[in-house]
């Protein structure tokens, strides 16, 4: 696990500080671009070690209700792929240093151009680079330009990848690899999902080089807290767009209520 | 291959990871990649095994009505003045259209796949109910997403599904379209690949769903070849059919791909106009991208945001056209042209006026063209229409758009 770029020396940092790295999730533009430019410098400030900035999309077809909507929140207000780099290299020239990978839809980067979308996020302060809907099988091309922009790829493993395809997502991933709690899609579930440890383990076993982070469907600090003793990092994206959506509806501020829970969670990513 | 200049066209078969070319493939969250495998070897083991073939076969004849006749329309032929139009009856079908083929191929598969549930989307509805009846008639559940949209403008085939035992699921989010519709049945799928099949209900999607559904549905082109050489003679010179996904085109064309005399056009929804949202003719405006699996034409804006669609038929009204279309385009063995709302409707009443057959309003997209192209040709050439389906379901839509009271 050697720490190359700013997504590997959080994970190390963490690691050292007896942690799991916290890694955040937040959708691009929702409700507007003002409202990310605020969120993610809180987000880091309250404790988020890596922030996944989702890129909204017409058909999120791997998310459920609260992404979907937020998802049209930001597109409503204007926020698209290149919206959202912008608002990434705004933070980046005011000195924001937190690692964060863009989570997209391929579609998107296909509009980009591949390589231009590299060359792009790169430029913007991106350090990696999720695409949901992007198995291995059809991502080779993108990740290798990504490399050749010094961005990480990162690809997602789930419970029903069998060990080849694990071994294949961890040998294009570098920074980490991303395991699917459980199959489905995005958000908050009330209890984990059985065998994610051993599934955890299994990935460790197929992919030994590389942080293993899981995600979908995280929501509480006791579930951090559960997955922070077997797991590199811990995802956490429905429960903070929704603590979003609700305080905007309340005519509180978003960032606030976001910040306040990544307090909480961040303080249950200590490994017991 | 027999034909006037020589060499046969080679039809385009998706390789390994599913791909005609540069389009198709597999675009899918990861979680899906190995139950598609799974769908890939079963669906492979099926089409080899003469057992499944002749159960299917058997239900097609015995419950679908199969073979469906071609009819020479005559009335409508000689009121255009040119080319005799002859019509591939799969309104003739139980259920209305010709989705049931796929329907009953894809239930079977199930079944031998050991699942027990089935999720399906529809967009006319008419996918929805061939699913339903399939699932009826094999025991299987059925829940059938289907957008808020729809559910309004095909409400006799929301009833019908749930006669039939199906949940009709609408879908609130986005467009609230079939686009949207395809969406929540994914979203299901990733949570319930281990007890659930998802019939796909055109020839789009992520591999195999694209070659599966084509399959199912090519009896209507190896019909329709037969029927042609035995009615005509020969082949018929131009072979017409509307496109939402299209199914039915490549179901009528797939047999007659390597006769190169042999022209096809698909016709896709002009809607009210060519003005971005205000169609579905994806050839034209529309440009490579990737939508619900796979990668073909899509109708989506500079940032690769999906358009929303517009045609008064619902069964054309979405942004994506499949892959293997795409693919023939670029090769040029097959060309694609719209149609509006309007030339659509009357050729609706159209044919229900000159032959006694009411269209679906997907149907009269072709029905439209063709009518027009007739009038083009000599009365020695001919064209082959396929009656995708019949439209009972469409009735009521209609007598609204017009003012008439039921
Ligand atoms: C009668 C009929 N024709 C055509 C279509 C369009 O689908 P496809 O292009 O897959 O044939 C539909 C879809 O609902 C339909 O009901």
């Amino acid at each position: 696990m050697s720490p190359v770029n700013r997504i590997g020396r959080a994970f190390a940092k963490a690691r050292t500080s007896g942690r799991a790295a916290l890694i955040v999730f937040v959708e691009a533009g929702d409700p507007d671009p003002g409202t990310t430019r605020r969120l993610l410098p809180a987000l880091a400030e309250a404790g988020a070690d890596v922030i996944e900035l989702g890129i909204p999309f017409s058909d999120p077809l791997a998310d459920g209700p609260v992404i979907q909507r937020a998802s049209e929140r930001a597109l409503a207000a204007g926020t698209t792929l290149p919206a959202a780099l912008s608002v990434l290299a705004g933070l980046r020239a005011a000195r924001f240093t937190t690692p964060v990978v863009i989570f997209s839809y391929v579609n998107p980067i296909l509009a980009m151009g591949e390589a231009e979308f590299a060359h792009r996020a790169a430029e913007a302060g991106a350090d990696g680079v999720l695409v949901t809907d992007l198995p291995p099988e059809e991502g080779r091309h993108l990740a290798s330009v990504l490399k050749s922009a010094k961005l990480d790829p990162v690809y997602l493993v789930a419970p029903t990848s069998p060990d080849a395809r694990i071994r294949r997502a961890g040998s294009l991933s570098r920074g980490f690899l991303y395991v699917v709690s459980r199959a489905g899609i995005t958000g908050a579930r009330a209890a984990l999902p059985e065998g994610l440890a051993a599934l955890v383990s299994r990935v460790r076993k197929q992919v030994p080089r590389l942080p293993v982070a899981v995600g979908f469907g995280l929501s509480t600090p006791e579930q951090v807290r559960e997955v922070a003793a077997f797991a590199d990092g811990v995802v956490v994206g429905s429960a903070i767009v929704a603590a979003m959506e609700a305080a905007g509806a309340a005519g509180r501020d978003p960032v606030e209520a976001a910040a306040a829970l990544v307090r909480a969670l961040a303080a249950a990513t200590l490994k017991v | 291959m027999p034909d006037a200049n020589g060499t046969a066209f080679r039809p385009p078969e998706a390789d390994a990871q599913g791909r005609f070319g540069a389009f198709g493939g597999r675009f899918v969250p990861e979680t899906l990649m190995a139950p598609l495998e799974e769908l890939t070897r079963a669906y492979k083991d099926a089409r080899r095994d003469p057992a499944f073939r002749s159960e299917l076969d058997g239900l097609l004849k015995t419950y679908a009505g199969r073979p469906t006749p071609l009819t020479y329309a005559k009335r409508l032929s000689e009121s255009q003045g040119g080319a005799r139009i002859f019509l591939k009856r799969e309104d003739l079908l139980h259920t209305g259209a010709h989705k049931i083929n796929n329907a009953l191929g894809q239930a079977l598969l199930t079944k031998r796949m050991g699942k027990t549930r089935v999720i399906a989307e529809t967009g006319a509805g008419q996918h929805g109910v061939a699913a339903a009846t399939a699932c009826a008639l094999l025991g299987l559940e059925c829940v059938v997403y289907m957008g808020a949209v729809d559910v309004e403008r095909q409400a006799l085939n929301v009833y019908r599904m749930k006669l039939l035992g199906a949940t009709v699921v609408p879908v609130m989010g986005g467009t609230r379209t079939l686009k949207d519709a395809i969406n929540e049945a994914m979203r299901d799928w990733v949570a319930t690949t281990a007890t659930t099949h998802y019939i796909l209900g055109s020839v789009l999607g992520p591999h195999p769903f694209p070659t599966m559904v084509r399959d199912f549905h090519s009896v209507i082109g190896r019909e329709a070849l037969a029927q042609s050489r035995k009615a005509l003679g020969k082949l018929p010179d131009l072979l017409v059919a509307c496109v939402g996904g299209g199914s039915n085109a490549i179901g009528l064309f797939r047999e007659f791909l390597p006769f190169r005399d042999v022209e096809m056009v698909g016709v896709e929804a002009g809607g009210r106009s060519l003005a971005p949202g205000e169609h579905a003719a994806r050839f034209g405006p529309g440009s490579v991208g990737v939508l619900h699996g796979t990668r073909t034409l899509i109708l989506q804006d500079a940032d690769g945001q999906v358009l929303p669609t517009h045609s008064v038929s619902a069964g054309l009204d979405y942004p994506a056209v499949g892959p293997e279309h795409a693919r023939l385009a670029e090769l040029g063995r097959t060309r694609y042209v719209s149609v509006s709302d309007e030339a659509a409707l009357a050729a609706f009443h159209r044919l229900a006026e000159t032959e006694g057959i009411i269209p679906a309003l997907e149907t009269a997209h072709a029905v439209a063209w063709a009518m027009e192209e007739a009038r083009r040709r000599p009365k020695s050439a001919t064209l082959l229409v396929n009656l995708s389906g019949r439209g009972d379901k469409d009735v009521v839509s209609v007598a609204r758009r017009e003012g008439v009271e039921l």
